[in-house]
């Protein structure tokens, strides 16, 4: 059983919890991630590490409420102890493993959307606690979707907020963002890491190639195992099938086949509506419906 | 009775069976064992032992048997063999045991198989649990996976006294066993549970979600976590596919995939979690005992399955009892068929399957005769699922993070046979890591081995 050290309403539906870890918080690096089980019945669910302490022996997540599962999730509190949490799984970053005269000449642009932040975070606080200087463009639909602003400020040398409706910050996509800083602001990066839904990704890589610019993505397929036995995660970079969670789940973004990963994160759509139905009505779900039985 | 006969078992009708996941087969009752047992000759020099890969004294239990008492029998076999329940349920006994029996020259062989499992059986429902050696020699070994390689070797060194710790990736134990084989063929909560539980009841500690090449590595058990040996049981767990247009379309799955998510998650139960999409009409591409436990699966969750293998029924590499059963149950075996390409709708869901017509041509290598396309054969079959079956290797995580470990050009592990030695010292493996995938009992030989090897190789150390 692994305990719940804290957990956090970072925005609305979207929890930041510390988990008592000690194995994986040994040996996890930025870029990986975990799978959490709840209980005996629930699924696995992957998600990135956002930070560990390999002291205290704790791994943090952050998720937001999306379908049933993190629903599931969202109800347990500090004190409470998920089932299961394995990892550390998929390859860390490569900033991790580059030589110090690499990343010497990289002029790095973190792009984070939405809950895609919390992933974000410990690769820029692993650059700057080894003593390289890096930009965040921060992105979200509105203002009260803004996440970890404070915390990134910290290790970041310049944040950039950019909110869709203006409501904080730039007005305007993190696409925007990133034009703004190359052509108005006269920004020079040669590297872009950008982490956030599949669609943002893909916009990102679309505008990066256009400028020129190498960048990286962080994939979320559907997983089950994530540790590369079924296939689930499966997608298509460069033209060649990959494993997300053992080839990835970082890759090239002018490589990835955007539009095939979008297509096959909606596999379960309607499943997961189901799920949702059912956790929201109870028994009324399954017994109710209009009566023609045709649920059964 | 008809001695040349094997006595029948009894099983679930077809009809009823193939709309629900219980066992299939039911096994023999005590009359009907004693029965069967009472047909075996006892031979003083048993060819059947010879054929089976852990040597069980078979004539020996069977003679406990023919007697009634169970529960000798239950310590001869436990003697041999980590896992009889398992054993006697999915071994291929018709290519082991069972095809050296005298019995079989003039007619059916002895029903080592079902007479093993009925013992097993019996002993599970009568409490009957092997007993731990109270003396422990101080002595650390590592197991890597516990699916039957890794039991049987770590239920082998418990039971020469050493400490044995078993780190599993998953969230529960049994590998192949939890994930792979359907209850239909092997009960979960009974009969594997059971075999596991014993063999922690000898000693045995297991840690699951622990992903050795993650979470720690094996230089690091040997060096900072004080174990003096490991075994690498860790299978052979990566699917294939075949690399033709359309295969990362939704509804396309690896076996793997769709047996872990109805075995292992429980997708078919509406308490539990995981999804699986419900399919109208499914193919199943391949003819191994992987592809038979896919298509009645897919079955039993309500669709149409067909099986498409490029061979004709003879080359079906499945046990010959899995197709008869899969038959029974309804599937429909399209033979002599290949896909050349999955057809996606706009959506990107599969809407069907484009395939090609086989003729056997001149043996290959292995001596079965060489599939080759028939020109002009093309078909479309309409399928809105498609399950790939087609093998698994061994997964490169491992390897590829322990220095000095010698492995083959398929991945495999390069491990010595009588012993598991591996190349680096103090690491031993043994089942699919290193064969590639084969079967339950082949593995559980190997761990076997491998527990000797590691005996020997700590005593004179």
């Amino acid at each position: 059983m692994f305990k719940i050290l804290k957990k956090e309403y970072l925005a609305d539906n979207i929890i930041l919890m510390d988990i008592e870890a000690p194995k994986v918080a040994k040996s996890c690096y930025p870029g990986q991630f975990v799978i959490v089980k709840t209980d005996e019945k629930g699924e696995r669910i992957p998600l990135t590490i956002c930070d560990y302490d390999r002291e205290a022996g704790s791994v943090t997540i952050v998720f937001q409420t999306l379908g049933s599962s993190t629903q599931k999730m969202a109800a347990y509190n500090e004190g409470d102890s998920f089932r299961d949490f394995s990892g550390p799984l998929g390859c860390k970053s490569e900033l991790c493993t580059e030589s110090r005269e690499e990343l010497q000449k990289k002029k790095i642009l973190f792009v984070a959307g939405g809950v895609g932040t919390a992933p974000v975070y410990p690769q820029v606080k692993w650059m700057k606690e080894n003593g390289y200087d890096v930009d965040c463009v921060i992105g979200a639909r509105n203002k009260d979707l803004i996440i970890l602003e404070d915390a990134m400020k910290e290790y970041a040398k310049n944040v950039y907020v950019a909110t869709d409706d203006g409501s904080y910050g730039f007005k305007g996509n993190v696409n925007d963002k990133i034009k703004d800083l190359v052509q108005n602001e006269g920004k020079e990066y040669n590297l872009v890491i950008a982490i956030g839904p599949v669609i943002m990704m893909k916009f990102v890589s679309l505008l990066t190639k256009e400028l020129g610019i190498p960048t990286i993505v962080s994939m979320n397929p559907i997983m089950v195992d994530g540790t590369g036995m079924c296939g689930a995660c499966r997608l298509t970079v460069g033209g060649e099938v990959k494993f997300a969670c053992v080839d990835g789940p970082e890759f090239d973004g002018h490589l990835v086949n955007f539009d095939e990963s979008i297509k096959r994160q909606q596999m379960y759509k309607s499943e997961e509506g189901r799920a949702i139905l059912k956790q929201r009505e109870g028994d009324t779900h399954k017994n109710g419906g209009c009566g023609c039985g045709g649920d059964e | 009775m008809d001695v040349l006969k094997k006595v029948p078992v009894r099983e679930q009708d077809p009809k009823v069976r193939a709309a629900n996941f219980e066992e299939v087969c039911l096994g023999y009752n005590i009359e009907e064992a004693r029965e069967e047992a009472s047909r075996c000759l006892k031979c003083k020099n048993a060819k059947c032992i010879a054929g089976c890969p852990v040597s069980i004294d078979i004539p020996g239990f069977i003679r406990e048997v023919e007697e009634g008492n169970i529960e000798e029998a239950s310590k001869v076999i436990g003697k041999y063999s980590a896992l009889p329940a398992v054993c006697g349920r999915v071994c291929p006994q018709e290519s082991q045991c069972e095809e050296r029996c005298i019995r079989g020259i003039k007619g059916e062989p002895v029903s080592i198989g079902k007479l093993e499992r009925f013992v097993a059986d019996w002993s599970r429902e009568h409490g009957i649990k092997p007993e731990a050696n109270p003396n422990k020699n101080g002595k650390k070994v590592a197991v890597i996976g516990s699916g039957p390689a890794g039991l049987t070797c770590a239920g082998d060194l418990a039971k020469m006294g050493y400490d044995v710790t078993i780190f599993e990736a998953l969230h529960e134990p049994g590998g192949v066993l939890v994930y792979g084989i359907p209850e239909f063929r092997l009960p979960k909560d009974t009969v594997v549970k059971t075999e596991i539980d014993n063999v922690i009841s000898l000693g045995v500690k297991i840690e699951t979600n622990v992903v050795i090449g993650k979470s720690t590595t094996i230089e690091e058990l040997l060096t900072e976590e004080g174990f003096d040996a490991v075994f690498i049981g860790s299978g052979a767990g990566l699917p294939k596919f075949m690399g033709i247009p359309g295969e990362n379309a939704n509804g396309v799955f690896s076996a793997n995939e769709y047996l872990t998510r109805s075995n292992l998650m429980k997708a078919s139960r509406d308490d539990y979690d995981t999804p699986l999409i419900a399919s109208n009409k499914v193919a199943v591409i391949g003819g191994g005992n992987v592809a038979m436990d896919a298509a009645r699966t897919a079955l039993r969750l309500g669709a149409e399955v067909h099986i498409v293998y490029r061979r004709s029924e003879e080359e079906l590499p499945a046990r010959v009892e899995e197709v008869h059963h899969a038959k029974e149950e309804g599937i429909i075996f399209d033979l002599l068929a290949n896909p050349k390409e999955i057809l996606v709708d706009e959506n990107g869901w599969v809407k069907g399957m484009r395939c090609i017509k086989m003729a056997l041509g001149e043996p290959d290598e292995s001596g079965r005769r060489r599939p080759v396309e028939v020109e002009g054969s093309e078909f479309t079959l309409d399928v809105d699922t498609v399950i790939m079956s087609l093998g698994t290797s061994p997964n490169p995580l491992i390897s590829s993070t322990t220095p000095g470990l010698e492995t083959n050009r398929w991945k495999c592990i390069v491990a010595d046979e009588e012993n598991g030695m591996t190349s680096k010292e103090g690491v031993f493996a043994g089942g699919d890591a290193v064969t590639g995938a084969a079967t339950v009992i082949l593995a559980m030989g190997a761990g076997k081995a491998a527990a000797k090897g590691i005996d020997e190789y700590l005593s004179n150390k």
